[in-house]
Formats: C-alpha cells, sequence, structure tokens
C-alpha cells in the first residue's frame, strides 16, 4: 500500500490534542504496518480530540491522523464524512445543537427556532445547528452546547427559551446541570432506577453502600455456569427492541472457541423519544460497570467497551469516572475483587449517526470504520468486534442482570408477565404532567402508564401515542387498554421498542410529526443499501406531497406506493433502520386516518 | 520445490430452490446454487473478482422462516433451506429496487440495470419528474444528518456535472449507483491503493478522495481498475466519454482483440476494444488467471503508441 499523505498540517494545539489520544509521535516511524493497522480504533477519538480543540476536524487534523494511525486519507475522510457530528470546514468554536424531533416538536421548539432564525446571525463565534432527537425528551425543547478549547465544554440544556438559547450562544450555559424528572423517587419495588435519585453517582463508597457490588461478589460464587442458568432461567428479553433471549446470547460467546471474547455495552440510545439509559448512566453509572464486569467475568472476555453516543457529556463524564474508581480500587483491571479475573472497560463515544446502534455498524464504528452495518449471519456473538465473539448488549439489558444474580431468576420473575418478565423503562414525553423515565412492571396497561405520568396536560385526552420511537409505531386512543408486555403488543402489530411512550394531543398537529420521522430516516440511513438510501428520500417526498395536499394522481394511489416503499424497505432492506423506516408512518395511515383530513 | 496438496473436497449439502432440490458444497453462496439450476438470478454490484457487498438488494431471494428477503449473492447455502426466487415479495423487490435507482441515477450507460428495469416492469416515473440538478460541489458540501426540504413535486436524483480533472479517465457520479465496486478494487481486492472510498452518508453518500481533492493530487495511480468494475458508465474512458459526447461511440462497429500486454513480462491478457481502426479503451477478461480482470495503468492507457509514427 502507497499511502499518500494530505499535504496540510495540522496546527500545534490540534497536534498536542491528537497526541494526547495517539501518545507522542514515535521519533522513528514505525516499520511495521500491522501494528498500525491494529490502531485503527483510534480513528473516532481522535478524530473527536480534534474537533473538540478548534471545533471542527481541518485538512491538516485529519492528514495527520490517518498518518499516525496509517489509515488511507480517502478511507480517513470516509469516516469522518460519515458522522453528523464531525465539521469538516471551518466553524465556530461554539455550536448549539437544537433538537427538532418529535418530542421537542410536541414541545414547541419550532417557535424556538424560528426565533433563532431570525435573531441569530452567523458568526466566528458561534453557530446553532438543528439536530435529531437528543434524549432529553423529558426536558424538551432541549440542545447540546458545545464549546471548543482547552479544556472544550459539552453540556445537554434542557427546557430550553430563546432567551436562554441566545444567551448560552453568546455568554455559555448557565453553569447548572440539566435536572432529570424522576418522578418516581422514594417509590419502593424498583429494581432499575432503585439508586436512581438516592445514590451519589460519583462515589464508589455510595454505591457500594446502596448494595452495589453485592452482584459480581455472587457472580464470582456461583461462577459463569451459575449465571448462564440464572440468566436463563429469568427469561431476560433483550431491551434494545430485538428481544433476543439474552442468556443464550451470553451462552454462545462463553461456550466460543476462539479467543480474545468481548463485552460490548450498546450505549448509543438514539430512538427519537428514548432517554432511560442516559437516566441510567447519569444517575448510577457503577451499575452499568458492575453489570459489564459479571459479563465480562461470565463469558470470558478481558475487554469491554461502551459505545455511548456523543449526546451525553454528563453521562461520558460519570461512567469515565466510574470505570477509573472501579479500576482504582481493584473491581476492574487484572484482578477483579481479587479472584484473578481480568477485566477492563473502555468508553468510546459515537459522533452523531442513530445506524450506529445497529449492533453490527456498532461494532463498525467502534473498529474505526464507516457504521455500516452488515448482513447476518454471522451473527456478533460469532463475529463480533475485530472479528472476535462478542456479547453486546443494550445499557437497561445489562442493568438488569445485577439483580437476576443477586436475587436469582424466580425473583426476577416475580414480577411482569409470562412472557414478559420483569419490568421495564418507559420514557414517557411528550404532552404529559410529568414526562420522566417510569420503571414499571412489564404488563402494565397504556392508559395506566400515562396516568401515571399525571395524565394529559391539561387533563385532555391522548390522541395519538408513538410507541417504541420513530421506528415504532403509533396507536391512537382506543389502544388505552393494551397492555404493554412483548407478547400483547406483537399481537396487536405493534412494539415496545426502546420503551418510547410518546403522548400527543390535539393541541399537537400530527402530520408534522409525520413528516419530521421521514426527514429523520433520511438523514440517518448510512447509504449502503438502495431500499433504504433511496426508499427514505422517496418516503419524505411522498409524506411531504400528502402533507400538502398535493398528491401525484390520487390518494389511494399515494397511499399504495407509501406502502409499497414501506414493504420493500422492510423486506430488502440490510438493517432494522431501513426495515422500520415506514413504521410509524404506515401505522398513523392505518390507524390514525393520517392525510385523509379534508378528503371526501 | 513445495507441492500443492489437493484441498480436501467440501462437503456437500443439499437444498431446495423453487421446488427443485440441489447439492452444492459447503460455503457456496444462494446465487452460486441458483445459478447450478440455470436459475437467473440478477445482480448489479455483485462481481466474481470481488467479495460480494449485497448492497443492491436486486438478488435478494426469499428463504422460508426468515423474516426478510436475504441477498443471494452474500448469504451462505444451508442444508435444508427452502428458497423461492421468483415469490411476489421477491418480485415487488426487484421492481421496486429497480423503480428507486432509474429514478436517481442516470443508467444511460449501463445496459445490465436498463435490462432490469424492462425485465421486471419498473415504472420509475412513479415518483414523478427529476428535479434538477446539483450543482458542482454541492453534493460534497452536505453535511451528514441535515437535508434540505424536499422540492414539491421532483423525485431528488444524484445528477451532477462530470468530473474532469485528468486526461485518463471520468468520473460521472450522476451515474452512479453505488456499488462499492470501484471502492473494493482500488483497496483490497485488487490494487491496494485506496485512493476512493465512501463518504458523506445516506443520499449524499459519494464516492471520494480524501477532502474530495481531484484525482491526480489523491493516491490515484491510474490503474483504471475501478473503470474495468464499473458497471454504470459512471467511470468511463476519456476516449470513450469524449466519442459518445460527439455522438460517435458506436459499439456495433468495435472490435475486441485480445492479447497480452507488451510492457513487462507478467503476461496480463488485455482486450482491445477498437472502432474505426483506432484502440478506443482496453480491458481485462474477469475470468483470466493472471489479471483477474485488473490491470495497470500501462496496460490500461498505454496503447496511443501504436499510432505513433516513430
Amino acid at each position: 500500500m502507497d499511502l499518500r499523505a494530505l499535504e496540510s498540517l495540522p496546527s500545534d494545539v490540534e497536534r498536542v490534542a491528537i497526541d494526547a489520544v495517539l501518545g507522542p509521535e514515535p521519533a522513528v516511524p514505525s516499520a511495521s504496518w500491522s501494528s498500525a493497522q491494529g490502531r485503527r480504533h483510534l480513528l473516532l477519538p481522535a478524530l473527536h480530540a480534534a474537533q473538540a480543540r478548534v471545533g471542527f476536524v481541518s485538512p491538516g487534523a485529519l492528514g495527520y491522523i490517518c498518518q499516525r494511525l496509517e489509515v488511507a486519507p480517502a478511507e480517513g475522510f470516509g469516516v469522518a464524512s460519515f458522522y453528523a457530528l464531525f465539521a469538516l470546514g471551518v466553524r465556530p468554536p461554539v455550536a448549539l445543537h437544537v433538537c427538532d424531533d418529535i418530542a421537542c416538536k410536541a414541545a414547541g421548539v419550532d417557535h424556538l427556532i424560528d426565533g433563532l432564525t431570525r435573531e441569530v446571525s452567523a458568526s466566528a463565534e458561534h453557530a446553532w445547528h438543528r439536530s435529531p432527537c437528543l434524549g432529553l425528551c423529558e426536558q424538551a425543547p432541549a440542545a447540546l452546547y458545545t464549546r471548543a478549547g482547552d479544556p472544550p465544554v459539552e453540556r445537554g440544556l434542557g427546557r430550553l427559551t430563546l432567551e436562554r438559547a441566545i444567551a448560552a450562544l453568546r455568554t455559555g450555559p448557565i453553569a447548572v446541570e440539566p435536572a432529570p424528572a424522576l418522578p418516581q423517587r422514594g417509590e419502593s419495588g424498583l429494581r432499575l432506577l432503585v439508586r436512581v435519585g438516592h445514590v451519589d453517582p460519583s462515589s464508589l463508597d455510595d454505591y457500594r453502600a446502596h448494595g452495589g457490588y453485592r452482584a459480581l461478589r455472587r457472580a464470582l460464587e456461583i461462577g459463569p455456569a451459575g449465571v448462564l442458568r440464572e440468566l436463563a432461567d429469568s427469561g431476560l428479553l433483550g431491551r434494545g427492541g430485538a428481544l433476543f433471549p439474552t442468556g443464550r446470547k451470553w451462552e454462545a460467546v462463553a461456550r466460543a472457541t476462539t479467543r480474545p471474547r468481548y463485552v460490548v455495552c450498546n450505549a448509543d440510545e438514539s430512538e427519537p423519544g428514548t432517554f432511560k439509559d442516559r437516566v441510567l448512566m447519569e444517575q448510577d453509572p457503577y451499575a452499568l460497570v458492575e453489570a459489564m464486569t459479571i459479563a465480562g467475568v461470565t463469558v470470558g472476555a478481558e475487554r469491554g467497551f461502551i459505545y455511548l453516543r456523543a449526546e451525553y457529556p454528563l453521562a461520558a463524564e460519570r461512567l469515565t469516572h466510574a470505570v477509573a474508581q472501579a479500576r482504582l480500587r481493584g473491581l476492574l483491571g487484572d484482578d477483579v475483587l481479587g479472584r484473578g479475573a481480568r477485566f477492563e472497560i473502555e468508553i468510546r463515544r459515537g459522533a452523531g449517526a442513530y445506524v450506529c446502534g445497529e449492533e453490527t455498524a456498532l461494532l463498525a464504528s467502534i473498529e474505526g470504520h464507516r457504521g455500516e452495518p452488515r448482513s447476518k449471519p454471522p451473527f456478533p456473538v460469532e463475529v463480533g468486534l475485530f472479528g472476535k465473539p462478542t456479547v453486546i448488549n443494550n445499557v437497561e439489558t445489562l442493568c438488569n442482570v445485577p439483580f437476576i444474580v443477586e436475587h436469582g431468576a424466580s425473583a426476577y420473575r416475580s414480577v411482569g408477565t409470562a412472557g414478559s418478565p420483569g419490568t421495564r423503562l418507559f420514557c414517557v414525553s411528550g404532552r404529559v404532567e410529568q414526562p420522566g423515565v417510569y420503571e414499571l412492571a412489564m404488563g402494565v396497561t397504556l392508559g395506566e402508564l400515562i396516568a401515571r405520568a399525571g395524565g394529559v396536560i391539561g387533563g385532555g385526552a391522548p390522541a395519538a401515542v408513538l410507541l417504541g420511537g420513530a421506528a415504532g409505531s403509533f396507536v391512537g386512543k382506543a389502544s388505552l387498554d393494551l397492555r404493554l408486555s412483548f407478547e400483547d403488543t406483537k399481537r396487536q402489530g405493534v412494539t415496545l421498542g426502546s420503551g418510547v411512550v410518546l403522548v400527543l394531543d390535539d393541541s399537537v398537529p400530527l402530520e408534522p410529526i409525520l413528516a419530521r420521522i421521514a426527514a429523520f430516516f433520511r438523514d440517518e440511513s448510512c447509504g449502503q443499501c438502495v431500499p433504504c438510501r433511496v426508499g427514505t428520500v422517496r418516503q419524505e417526498e411522498l409524506i411531504t406531497r400528502l402533507a400538502k395536499r398535493q398528491p401525484a394522481g390520487s390518494l389511494a394511489g399515494e397511499l399504495g406506493l407509501l406502502r409499497e416503499l414501506g414493504q420493500v424497505m422492510r423486506d430488502a432492506s440490510i438493517c432494522g433502520l431501513g426495515q422500520t423506516a415506514s413504521s410509524a408512518i404506515e401505522s398513523a395511515v392505518e390507524r390514525l386516518g393520517a392525510f385523509r383530513e379534508g378528503e371526501p | 520445490m513445495t507441492v500443492r496438496l489437493p484441498l480436501a473436497p467440501a462437503r456437500a449439502l443439499e437444498l431446495s430452490i423453487d421446488g427443485r432440490t440441489v447439492s452444492v458444497p459447503e460455503g457456496a453462496s444462494l446465487l452460486d446454487a441458483c445459478r447450478q439450476l440455470g436459475i437467473d438470478v440478477p445482480t448489479l454490484c455483485h462481481a466474481p473478482n470481488l467479495t460480494p457487498v449485497n448492497v443492491c438488494r436486486v438478488c435478494v431471494v426469499e428463504v422460508e422462516g426468515a423474516r426478510t428477503l436475504v441477498p443471494s449473492c452474500s448469504r451462505r447455502a444451508e442444508a435444508g433451506m427452502v428458497v423461492k426466487t421468483d415469490s411476489e415479495r421477491v418480485r415487488l423487490a426487484r421492481r421496486l429496487v429497480m423503480e428507486l435507482l432509474a429514478s436517481s441515477v442516470d443508467l444511460s450507460t449501463a445496459p445490465e440495470a436498463s435490462s432490469f428495469v424492462e425485465r421486471f416492469g419498473a415504472r420509475p416515473d412513479r415518483f414523478g419528474p427529476p428535479a434538477p440538478a446539483a450543482e458542482r460541489g454541492e453534493r460534497e458540501r452536505r453535511q451528514p444528518g441535515h437535508h434540505a426540504a424536499p422540492r414539491p413535486g421532483a423525485a431528488e436524483t444524484v445528477a451532477q456535472p462530470v468530473k474532469l480533472d485528468n486526461p485518463l479517465f471520468v468520473r460521472d457520479l450522476g451515474k452512479c449507483m453505488l456499488c462499492y465496486k470501484c471502492v473494493e478494487a482500488c483497496g483490497a481486492d485488487a490494487q491496494n491503493t485506496f485512493a476512493i472510498a465512501v463518504a458523506g452518508r445516506g443520499f449524499d453518500a459519494r464516492i471520494s478522495t480524501e477532502l474530495d481533492v481531484p484525482l491526480p493530487d489523491s493516491a490515484c495511480v491510474f490503474c483504471g481498475n475501478c473503470i474495468g468494475v464499473c458497471p454504470t458508465g459512471a467511470l468511463m474512458f476519456q476516449s470513450e466519454h469524449q466519442l459518445r459526447a460527439a455522438g460517435q461511440w458506436d459499439e456495433a462497429q468495435q472490435s475486441q482483440t485480445d492479447t497480452v500486454c507488451s510492457y513487462c513480462g507478467v503476461g496480463c491478457v488485455i482486450t482491445l476494444h477498437a472502432q474505426g481502426g483506432r484502440i478506443v479503451k482496453a480491458t481485462s477478461p474477469h475470468d483470466s488467471e493472471v489479471t483477474g480482470g485488473h490491470l495497470c495503468i500501462k496496460g490500461r492507457f498505454g496503447w496511443g503508441f501504436v499510432r505513433s509514427r516513430d
């Protein structure tokens, strides 16, 4: 391979920032190509470091990173230009990413954006951008503030007003963290949220005082076989949306004949309307660290990765601290709890790509490639991270494990339904009095859940509820009796997905929400396969025609075309993104009669 | 001297395709199995000399028990599989995939893809008239995660000005269906140059050099192997591009002569395409044991001397 370097050079500050990730440049260039190839996984961390220092990835920084990692510049550019949060042209140091996605739209963010368009002009100091869902839906409208520098500043801003947005752009955000809504704080019977709001998220001692690390101790006592048995008996199903039995996944990796093996936590929570994992990671970060350690010692993995979406700076900060504390206290490292097991955790941040929540895309992203999913089989339990057997689980799934290990499968199954044991985190947002994360036993009805969230604002009735996020489906008020379990929702042809329950009332017009969902999938398609790459564009064009009441031909013909597009995206796309890109829109047409208003 | 031992014969496995039983060696793809039965499964991004990327989705087939259709080019045959290659679902997917492609990409120099449009009865005009072409550099400037609102009543396309930045070949990305073949040929499947990669995301994804620099400023070594695998004419010899522009390209009048490249001792088989007594392009058969279809700059482009008087 004859690599040709980019001609621009990095500035001194960029070089220092990049070297902080990659180590100092060796005096003698590495003679071994394979050793550098083994560091390609540092591509994203290095790009992040460059951008965090000056606000964008300059040609010099990109070239230097590619040279250091011996990645072809065209490939490095291909990777950097894949992610929404990397800017490859000059950008001002301060950026405000304002969420205009569905939950924030329901909270009236469009007015705020109109105000920003009117009152903030382009400047060399700051810029604002529209953003897909930032996972701060219970505090909608929301934004992500970033300021490049040393040190850089990143902060999520909730309950945003035009005044606060302008003030943040001009003088920086006020120094308070967005207060998460913890509506169930103090309730008994909680499992996943039991410590949330009580435990000091920065204190390992406090975590232990609240029962932390008992499960890991127990896992080491009963051994991998014992953990796998409890997990299988618990009936725990993956909470990322695919409902795969977690026990079977772990067992497949534990039985693999190859090493090394990896544990990966999917913390790329990007499904519009989803914020449960963020609350867990921000409020109880050690729980995830402990759960991953249990996974590591059980399946025989010595390294774990948390792939965290870039839009969660507070979670990144708290998890980084938690991992460091656990390492310091012998709960990670070469000799976990003095029992001879070795386990390490690294945190990797995404860079603005919903598709990286798809497990194979996520693995590709960690490896330093474009976040493009691949066909399965083979599944990650056989061919996963760096081609090795890998357990990859969602945050909520992993956080169920300590309870199961500590209390046993039968205790775990004491709540929930036969087909959906345990509790579930529901992300309730939109037009309800008390939006937030709710942990309830599986099988609770939709109506009960909305009532728990204080009901619809002003005591009205829900007009539509989006279950499972943009990849989920809409139901109407006729579905308030729907039991929220895997089996009941499946029977109704809907999905719980990532636990999204976005409630809309008559004050929120449905069609702009559908248009936003169509735009979201068009933006987030990775672009590999034709059905998704072009299908999401055609779907958005179609929705635009329908919303303007300008169908090409008859409405029935257009709706037929929409269904055909939906079926082919579902049938022929490589991954779940394309396969679900029409789901919410089609459900709104079928169940709620969307786009038919005003028709004869 | 090392003696090459014959590989152990792969185990055979049996599956059913369209009601017929077929036995294939372990490791064979569903596409291999279909072809063994003489079933004509269409492909666009698949090439015998490249790793399957299964992105065009025109080769999808229905496998009993699978939730979605599966790409036959990359899915391995398994014992006992029951496969349908011509079901209602498969036909709809193929037709719509061609409608999506033909409505967004200029297929005028892509004979095979155009034949699929006909064969599957695709009607790309169902999505409306094409939106105006992008201006030069516009697609390159797009930031992932953002896009302009759709133009009402028009179907967006990848139409854009042709890139003319070197004397040997042109890049007409308005004809690019993003099959990844050129990236593979430039990279680990043949040339190991890595001058081009897919950049951007979604509908704005494109084949690009680093920072979109012109080819002569990139790592490109002008082997032309990307042209050799391009199924749509998005990558085209300057000679062909100019003859086409002048309305003089006429394949019916062309001869093809297989010969051995005269430059070095490797002995690459090259096929010289001539029209009106002039060489207009050079290719190599992809089943050639020497080249696997790939050449270098000399074999691909270095035939000007043939008409030199010196």
